[in-house]
């Protein structure tokens, strides 16, 4: 503790040794504890779940120990990176601090740093180098796929891939755009100097990140076999790898959470001057909706995957018919969290679409009240949707019109968000910069995703299609191609003011063009093959289906390796080439493209008051078109 | 590329008429599109006929995929027009004009959609609660059960295979799937262990089978067929492997069927439970 506060207090103009400086708390000090804390875990486990008990003897299998592990060992990193210091030293009357490591070099990515930019973009590489293993673990179920029976892996392997992938994309990217842009961009546009809640934004991160590696480790405790949705009892009966699955996501749930609620409190409280709530740019209000979403969803999932636990470790019968439990308990608590989840998911696409259209249109966002609408509306009835996923299950049969009636009525205020962008585009001037292609590919993928959903809402058509391809199929559209497009945009619309370098155009456009039509070409399809009758899930299937699969495999393969080309160009123009970006090269009337292109740590030196939305495009209607130049500052 | 339009000069020359050229295009697109959905693409998608309610499902893929036509081409082709003809100049910076909505054309998108969207839950509601609709597992006790005589089949599902019991002759339990042609069938499917999911592609019936559960679904083969039993619920390492064949055989050939079936199983019908609608599992924990 004595380290920290002597680092923050003052530059010293006499540095430590380096040995010196790698004792205190930071990376490597957490990864230490974070394995000491496991080792522990897993020996007090051992004492409380002897070799004595049946479990053990018979199988091997040690869940308590597994589980402790996993809980004292994100504790012990945690505290590693040093968030035990700031609540001890409050509890020992020292005075409080607002902030952790804001200045620095390149250390302060590597350790707890409260400066909402330096988590932005820790984020952003965090969850980038996850979404790289899950999208891995999807080439390698379509390597699989080539064949009509199992060539490449086992069963086993299999479903452990299928439920890696599953849970990785699910968990990861539910902060995929909340975690990097909101975090960064939403203090920026709302005109603030940081979060409401910087130590606890931090924390969102470094537990993402533990998570993270959990979902990995499973590979060492047999996998899981569940896929991503864990249900019950055959949760109950998996081998040790189950335990890595339900403490992760109860990880990401927490993270999820608390990044919601930092997220709310932020927007509610810290707004400039003159921000009204109409003048609110439409991602902050998408991230508003999200937020709200992961505050309600998230406890019910950690709920959820607590009693799953004490279900695997002491025998409880939550879930276990032949103990008074119900395998629907948990399908219905489970989606009870997953439909929100996949808004979840979906919303902050919305968010960022809509902001980038106006800008590369030159028009001001059309229908904002509409928008602002269509996002809450969303979010709200998402909570009234969640047995569409059990249709078939026999659960509350009687119920299932109304399901059917909340799921479609959710199209409607999703089609706000196509009307606004259709109106936006109307007349405009679009320019087809590398952002803007990806919104209009949201638009195209989005909008596939969102009408094949009217059919899987549509109770007798979904008997044919539930637990196909199709489904597959939908939210993979809906999911990849709205949420991972819009994630997209989101990078080289942004990343120019994050880093303050430019990405090569001609490189963009081609992982552009490669992933837009590899993607169509993978996904569209897995539709014909749901409808042919492929289940989800399986290695084997009808031998009459392997051309199309083996179409699909290849394109899944391209769309993988426009994912290298993106790699490539990120290493290419933002290590080696480093063009320098202007501070505004999109000519956005937006706050964050107001402020200087290394941000400063402060974001403002002076709050700005603010007296109009940042939609402050276009020329007064019937003057036509006159050429004129955006004003360099707003606000 | 070759249509820039109203590019420079466009505060002196009027703007083509883009709205009404639009709706021509949107509605002559639409006009040809729906008859190739509903006589094309309507007939492939589907599970075939294979049954009444695989039928009927049929028709509710065309139904909404007519439904769905307009919006799709109204929504590509706008982009496809807007990429079109609302281009930035090259190496200009012209501004679009300032509009920020059109309350009209907003309460009129409200009042379509919604109804587009009652329209389809209540076709949904209206055809899951005909006899058509009931090949979907609907619990113990369905709102709407189809008329007239039914042969009653359990489908027990378990790691990872499938039997059926006939409780109407005798209790008992085979490992293929065989139903008489023009026969209202009820399914009772039921599992031991994990949820698991029996899905007859051809005859359009999907209903999980949970544990302690017995839900109920209704078909009505049409066609003599032979058809492929899956599972579509995700229910262990076996779960692909986990099929079994079924046929649809004349109402003759299915008595002479089960007859024999009934006295060559005759000895393991004796040692059988009791026939159940469920079949309470023992908890299945590892180890045991």
């Amino acid at each position: 503790m004595s380290t920290t506060s002597a680092a923050a207090a003052a530059p010293q103009p006499i540095r430590a040794p380096a040995w010196r400086r790698l004792i205190g708390f930071n990376l490597l000090t957490a990864v230490i504890l974070g394995v000491g804390g496991y080792y522990l875990g897993w020996w007090i486990g051992h004492l409380i779940n002897g070799p004595s008990f049946e479990y053990e003897s018979a199988t091997d299998e040690n869940d308590v120990a597994l589980l402790l592990g996993y809980v004292f060992g994100v504790i012990g990193f945690l505290v590693g990176l040093g968030f035990a210091n700031y609540p001890i030293s409050r509890l020992l009357g020292r005075p409080a601090s607002l902030r952790e490591k804001e200045s620095g070099g390149i250390g302060r990515y590597f350790g707890l740093c409260t400066d909402h930019k330096v988590v932005g973009i820790q984020y952003l590489v965090g969850i980038g180098v996850f979404f790289f293993v899950g999208g891995v673990n999807a080439m390698l179920i379509r390597a699989e796929l080539l064949h009509p029976v199992p060539t490449l892996v086992g069963p086993n392997q299999y479903l452990s891939l299928v439920g890696m992938h599953g849970t990785m994309m699910m968990g990861m990217m539910t902060s995929g755009i909340l975690g990097p842009f909101a975090n960064y961009f939403v203090p920026l546009m709302i005109g603030a100097r940081r979060m409401a809640f910087p130590r606890i934004e931090a924390l969102t991160f470094w537990l993402l990140m533990a998570a993270g590696f959990i979902l990995v480790s499973t590979i060492f405790f047999g996998g899981f076999p569940t896929g991503w949705t864990g249900y019950e009892p055959l949760n109950d009966e998996a081998v040790m790898g189950m335990d890595s699955y339900i403490v992760f996501f109860a990880l990401v749930g927490l993270s999820m959470a608390m990044l919601g609620l930092n997220m709310m409190a932020t927007i509610i409280t810290m707004r400039a001057p003159g921000l009204t709530w109409s003048r609110l740019p439409i991602f902050v209000w998408s991230v508003f909706a999200t937020a709200v979403l992961m505050v309600l969803a998230a406890p019910m999932l950690i709920a959820t995957l607590a009693m799953a636990a004490l279900d695997r470790t002491i025998d409880t019968s939550f879930f276990i018919t032949g103990g008074g439990g119900s395998s629907y308990l948990f399908e219905n608590l489970f989606w009870f969290f997953g439909h929100p989840e996949v808004y979840i998911l979906a919303l902050p696409g919305f968010g960022i679409v809509l902001e980038l259209i106006p800008v590369f249109t030159r028009k001001p966002l059309w229908g904002y009240r509409l928008a602002v609408s269509g996002m809450l509306g969303v979010s709200l009835l998402s909570f009234f949707v969640w047995q569409h996923h059990l249709f078939v299950s026999g659960i509350n049969a009687d119920l299932r019109p109304f399901y059917m009636l909340s799921t479609e009525i959710i199209s409607v205020p999703t089609g706000f968000i196509f009307l606004c962008v259709m109106g936006t585009l109307w007349r405009s001037r679009i320019s087809f910069s590398v952002p803007m292609l990806f919104c209009l590919a949201w638009v195209f993928n989005f909008l596939i995703g969102g009408l094949s959903g009217v059919v899987l809402s549509d109770v007798p058509t979904d008997t044919g299609l539930h637990g196909s391809f199709f489904v597959m199929a939908h939210f993979h559209y809906t999911i990849m191609g709205g949420l991972i497009f819009s994630f997209f945009a989101g990078i080289y619309y942004w990343v120019p003011k994050m880093l303050g370098v430019r990405f090569n155009e001609m490189l963009s456009k081609a992982h552009f063009w490669l992933m837009f039509i590899a993607f169509n070409s993978t996904f569209l399809p897995l539709f014909v093959l749901g409808i042919k009758g492929m289940p989800r899930r399986v290695s084997t299937y009808e031998p009459s289906l392997q051309g199309l699969n083996v179409w699909v495999s290849i394109s899944a393969f391209v769309l993988g390796f426009s994912m290298l080309i993106f790699i490539y160009n990120v290493i290419y123009s933002l290590v080696f080439v480093r063009k320098p970006a202007e501070a505004n090269p999109w000519h956005s009337k937006s706050l964050e493209w107001q402020v200087p292109t290394p941000v400063p740590v402060n974001n403002f030196e002076q709050i700005p008051v603010i007296d109009h939305d940042p939609y402050d495009y276009g020329t007064p209607v019937a003057l036509g078109g006159g050429g004129s130049q955006p004003a360099p500052a707003g606000a | 590329m070759s249509s820039e339009p109203a590019a420079t000069p466009s505060a002196v020359d009027p703007e083509p008429n883009h709205t009404a050229r639009f709706a021509v295009l949107w509605v002559v697109v639409t006009v040809i599109a729906i008859p190739l959905v509903i006589w094309v693409i309507g007939p492939l998608i589907g599970a075939g006929n294979g049954s009444d309610q695989s039928a009927a499902q049929g028709t509710d893929y065309t139904v909404l995929a007519v439904t769905a036509t307009p919006v799709l081409t109204l929504v590509m082709l706008f982009l496809l027009y807007s990429v079109i003809f609302f281009r930035q100049p090259k190496g200009q910076m012209l501004e679009g004009p300032a509009v920020r909505g059109h309350a009209r054309v907003q309460a009129t998108w409200i009042i379509v959609t919604s109804i587009m969207v009652l329209g389809v839950a209540v076709f949904g509601t209206v055809r899951l609660e005909s006899a058509d609709g009931a090949g979907s597992g609907s619990g113990p006790n369905p709102l709407t059960v189809p008329k007239g005589s039914k042969l009653p089949v359990q489908v027990i599902a378990q790691q990872w295979l499938f039997t059926y019991r006939y409780p109407t002759y005798g209790g008992v339990e085979t490992t293929e799937l065989v139903l008489p042609a023009n026969q209202e069938v009820e399914f009772h499917v039921t599992s031991l262990d994990v949820i698991h999911d029996f899905w007859a592609y051809k005859l359009g019936v999907k209903a999980d089978a949970n544990p302690g559960v017995d839900n109920v679904a209704f078909v009505k083969p049409t066609k003599l067929e032979n058809f492929t039993v899956r599972c579509a619920e995700l229910c262990g390492i076996w779960h692909g492997y986990m099929s079994n064949a079924g046929k649809v055989v004349t109402p003759a050939a299915f008595e002479t069927w089960i007859h024999h079936e009934q006295t060559r199983l005759a000895p393991a019908t004796k040692v059988l439970p009791k026939y159940s609608t469920t079949y309470l599992p023992e908890p299945t924990r590892r180890g045991e």
